[in-house]
Formats: structure tokens, C-alpha cells, sequence
């Protein structure tokens, strides 16, 4: 076969069989089922989509792509072993960042190839075509937003940052409105630029859109951080888009588009989930207003009852049914064994153990879930809300394994308050109810639990795991 | 009827954000955090775009920036799938006890 039939026939054949395995992995990853298949499928597509661009690209030199593909594997995969599931969350903030920098740096080099390098004697658009200008401004603006704005997130969700409270400039909006139709306008002046000046426009719309990611998730509330993940996930996949136009190649553009879409829908279930629109997650600031009022006192808790494991372990010796409501804390406390552990004992008693899982629980959809079932926890014991909020009031007891704001009943009571209106587990119905926490200090939404006041609410305080295994002990000495 | 490049792409662009957004409207929320991590990994496709900025061994800027993509595509690709793998390997090892 010569090479210009591997070239124009067989690559772009590839491609397309790339295509549709990626499609059928996404779909498979959809099914509890075939989920782990369909990972596989994906990562067989990714290969092919490779193994289709060595083959496009025919005879070149391959030494830096081959050193660049040895050291990102290795730095990859090291992450990829190390990381605690409990940081599951940082982890695809930083790919994803990752992602959006490869994109951005496609369409710089691109640009620079073929003008800073070409020294050609005509303007931008016209030595590249429009388009291809056009979509060098698009993915060097979302390739960039992404990356510092997965970045800041990763910082965030680590406590790092402000310990992931909102910050919030003076005239923020201003700010960004003005580096936004700053980024237009070099856009435009990149598009138009002579070949001798065209680098003027193209490092600043870089350096621009590199602050803009930072400004636009900087005052987004540590809380907010899942809804942002999952944005910026789909923003990595339109910056992929783009650099597939920049490249004239349309698997990137395919593949590109469908994770942008992906990621647009979870985070709009995720924003349902907690009530509110996406615009109003994004203005940010949530929480912070709360904050600055808390010295009036309304913060200050009154007649908080606690206790130590003996009691508790009394009171469940009479449970006949107890519901775990885990949250952040249960994956900061590495506590998920001792979660199981401590089930399993309960259950050897005779108590019926569910786990209730509110859909914003920890810091992504689903991280209950993968935290739990890393503890192997039966499938069957995770509950969503809606089915289980109606059980509540016939349980004995509820445990709160470090969730706050998921149960604080202000949501359902009081319209004043900034979380007003988002669903909530019902965990106050329950007999009694036990919240495990270290201290009183407010959840991420920086608002006070009403929970932790009710007569029928009795703290634990502790870290998750410590306290869990000193009740392991108590209810195995009963 | 002819279209030129940019057309078909945008065509293309429409079409396949369409497949996107069936495909992820049925999901169990147990999944989202997989699909999220499995989704993330695809969109280092980029790494094709990056090997085509990354074609000799020059040390011309296009070409560093070239290789710099590759390097940060390969991260997000290989880290995203494994990632991936490793979480969905305990919903696995769940199922096969039962």
C-alpha cells in the first residue's frame, strides 16, 4: 500500500471506527452493568484514534512525540495509582486542566508554525483561512479558561485556597465583563494582524484568557466546586472541539463535542439537584454574604447535646433500623471501611443498614457511591434521596457520617436562608439522630445546621473514623 | 450541494453534540462520577492534534509547544482511563460475590 493511500484511505477509516467505539463506551459507561467494558471500549478507541494519527502523519520525525508520550504516561499513571479514592474529585480537576493546556497548546503552535515561522507576507485570516484563525482565538480562550480554572478548582477542593470560601473581588463582574470583550477584541485583532505584528494578539489573548479562568472560579464557593468540575469538563472537551477545527480533523471535533455535551448535562443535574440555576452557581459568591453576617450571633449554637460512643452504642442496640448519611467528611476521615465494618456489625444484630446518598454528597455526583462500593458495600444498600426520604420518620435512628448542609432542615423551613429551596435528607424525621463531626464549624455553604439544635439530635465529635471504631467496639461489647 | 471545511465541521460539531447529550441523560447517579473521570479521558483526544504540532525534532517554538501538548494530553488520556478503571473495578468485584 504507498503511503498516500495509508495517508487519505486507511487514517481516516480508523478515525472513524475510533468514532464509534467511543460511542459505544460512553454508552456502555452509562449501564452499572457494563460500565468497567465500556471504559475499555473508550480506551481501545483512544488507541485507534492514535494509531490513526501515526498513520496520517506518514514518515516524520518521531522523537519528540514518542518522548513526550513516554513522560506523560509515566506522570499519568503514577497519579493515576497513587491517588486515595477519597481524591477522586482533585484528580479529575487536574486532568482535566491537563487537557485543556494541550488544547490551548495546539492552537498556539499551530499559529506559530504557520505564521511566526513562515514569515508570510499576508495577514492572518488570509494565510490560514478564516475559519482556522477563528478557531486558533476559540481554543487558545477555552483551552486556557480551563486550564487555570481546573486548577483553581483542584486548589479549592483541597481547602487550599482560602479553605475553599469564595473570594471575592471589588467590582468583580466589571472585571470580567472587561477581560471578556478583551479576549473578543484581540480575537479579532489576531484574525486581522499583519504576520510581522500577529504574536501581539496571540500572547495576550493567552495571558488574558489564563486570568480569566482564574477570576471566574475564584469566587465560586468550595461547595459549588462538583457544578465547576463538571463545567470545566466540558469545557475541555469544546477546547478539543476546537483545536479538531484548527487541525481540520473531524474525530477531535466528534469526540470533542460529545464530552462537551456530557458535561453541560451533569452539570445541569447537578444544579437541579441543588436547587439552583446554573447562572447563579457561576456569579458565585454563595455563602459569602451569609459569612459576614454570622458575628450578629444567629450562628451561635444553643442546647447541642453530645455524647460519646458508649451512649450511641446503647441506643442502637434497640435499632431495629438505622440509615447512614454519609458525606464529605466520611471521605476526608478515610472512614469508608470502618463505614462497612461498622454496617456489618449492626447487621449481625439483626438492624436493617441503608446508606441514604444525597446527589450533590461530597464533591461530585456519585463520590458516595465510588467511596462506598470501594469499601464493597452491596449495591443495593445505597439509597437514593427521593426514594428514601419517606423513611425517615420510621427509622430509629440516623447516623451523619460528616455530611452537613444535605440535612440541615433550613432548607425545608426557612425562606430567608441562602439554601432555602434545595432538597435535603430528611434525616431529622428519624427517632434519634447522631451527627458525626469534628466540631460545629459550618459545611461549605457557610451557613449554621438547625439540625445540630433539635432534641432528638445528639453530636458525636470526632473524626469519622475514630469515632466509628470506637462504636465498632462498644456494639461489639454489648 | 458542496460544503467547505468549516461547514462539515460545524455540521459534524452539531451532530455529534446531539449524541452527547442522549447519551448522558439516562444515567444512575453511581455512575456520574465514572462517567465524569471516563469522559474526561476521551477529551484528550487533543493528543491527536498534539502530535500534529509535534511533527520533527527542531527546537523551534511550535515544535516545544508541540511536545509540551503531547505531554499534557498523554497525562489526561492515560491518568483519565486508569482513574477510571480503578473506580469502576470496585462496582465489579461487588457484583461477582453476590
Amino acid at each position: 500500500m504507498t503511503s498516500d493511500a495509508l495517508q487519505h484511505t486507511v487514517a481516516p477509516l480508523v478515525y472513524i471506527a475510533s468514532t464509534v467505539l467511543f460511542i459505544l463506551g460512553i454508552k456502555d459507561l452509562a449501564k452499572v452493568r457494563t460500565a468497567r467494558r465500556g471504559n475499555a471500549v473508550a480506551a481501545l478507541g483512544m488507541l485507534l484514534a492514535i494509531v490513526g494519527a501515526l498513520l496520517e502523519l506518514g514518515l516524520i520525525d518521531y522523537r519528540w512525540i514518542i518522548g513526550g508520550v513516554i513522560v506523560g504516561t509515566i506522570i499519568g499513571a503514577v497519579f493515576a495509582i497513587r491517588v486515595e479514592m477519597t481524591a477522586m474529585p482533585e484528580m479529575v480537576a487536574l486532568f482535566n486542566g491537563f487537557g485543556g493546556l494541550a488544547s490551548a497548546l495546539v492552537g498556539v503552535s499551530v499559529f506559530w508554525l504557520d505564521i511566526e515561522q513562515a514569515h508570510p507576507t499576508t495577514s492572518v485570516a488570509d494565510t490560514m483561512g478564516g475559519a482556522q484563525a477563528i478557531t486558533v482565538a476559540l481554543s487558545i480562550i477555552v483551552g486556557s479558561v480551563t486550564f487555570t480554572g481546573s486548577l483553581v478548582a483542584l486548589l479549592k477542593l483541597q481547602g487550599r485556597l482560602k479553605k475553599g470560601q469564595p473570594i471575592l473581588l471589588p467590582s468583580r463582574h466589571v472585571i470580567n465583563v472587561a477581560l471578556a470583550v478583551a479576549a473578543v477584541v484581540l480575537s479579532v485583532w489576531l484574525y486581522r494582524a499583519g504576520a510581522d505584528t500577529a504574536w501581539i494578539p496571540c500572547i495576550l489573548l493567552a495571558v488574558v484568557s489564563l486570568v480569566l479562568g482564574v477570576l471566574l472560579t475564584i469566587p465560586i464557593g468550595g461547595a459549588d466546586m462538583p457544578v465547576v468540575v463538571s463545567l470545566l469538563n466540558s469545557y475541555s472537551g469544546i477546547a478539543a472541539s476546537m483545536a479538531g477545527f484548527v487541525i481540520g480533523n473531524v474525530l477531535l471535533i466528534v469526540a470533542g463535542a460529545m464530552v462537551g455535551a456530557a458535561g453541560l448535562i451533569l452539570t445541569q443535574i447537578m444544579c437541579v439537584a441543588m436547587n439552583r440555576s446554573l447562572l447563579n452557581v457561576l456569579i458565585g459568591g454563595f455563602g459569602a454574604t451569609e459569612a459576614s453576617g454570622e458575628s450578629g450571633g444567629s450562628s451561635e449554637y444553643k442546647n447541642v447535646k453530645s455524647c460519646g460512643p458508649e451512649e450511641a452504642a446503647m441506643v442502637l442496640e434497640t435499632a431495629e433500623s438505622v440509615i447512614i448519611v454519609p458525606g464529605y467528611g466520611l471521605a476526608v476521615a478515610q472512614a469508608q471501611h470502618a463505614t462497612r465494618e461498622f454496617a456489618t456489625e449492626l447487621e449481625k444484630r439483626g438492624t436493617k443498614v441503608r446508606y441514604a446518598i444525597h446527589p450533590v454528597a461530597g464533591r461530585m455526583p456519585g463520590h458516595m457511591n465510588v467511596l462506598l462500593a470501594e469499601a464493597d458495600v452491596p449495591y443495593e444498600q445505597l439509597v437514593e434521596m427521593d426514594l428514601i426520604n419517606g423513611d425517615f420518620a420510621d427509622t430509629d435512628v440516623s447516623i451523619i457520617l460528616g455530611a452537613n448542609d444535605v440535612v440541615n432542615p433550613v432548607a425545608n423551613k426557612d425562606p430567608s436562608s441562602p439554601i432555602y429551596g434545595m432538597p435535603i435528607l430528611n434525616a431529622y424525621e428519624s427517632q434519634s439522630v447522631f451527627v458525626v463531626k469534628r466540631s460545629l464549624s459550618p459545611g461549605y455553604a457557610g451557613i449554621k445546621n438547625e439540625l445540630f439544635e433539635y432534641p432528638n439530635t445528639m453530636m458525636i465529635f470526632g473524626d469519622a473514623k475514630d469515632v466509628l471504631q470506637s462504636l465498632i467496639a462498644e456494639v461489639k461489647a454489648l | 450541494m458542496t460544503m467547505g471545511p468549516l461547514l462539515m465541521g460545524l455540521y459534524v460539531f452539531i451532530l455529534a453534540s446531539f449524541v452527547g447529550f442522549e447519551m448522558i441523560t439516562k444515567v444512575p447517579p453511581t455512575l456520574h462520577t465514572p462517567l465524569m473521570s471516563g469522559a474526561n479521558a476521551i477529551s484528550g483526544i487533543t493528543i491527536v492534534g498534539a502530535f500534529a504540532a509535534a511533527t520533527t525534532a527542531q527546537p523551534t517554538v511550535a515544535n516545544i509547544l508541540g511536545a509540551i501538548a503531547v505531554c499534557t494530553a498523554t497525562i489526561n488520556v492515560v491518568g483519565g482511563f486508569l482513574v477510571t478503571d480503578r473506580m469502576l473495578r470496585m462496582f465489579g468485584s461487588k457484583k461477582k460475590r453476590k
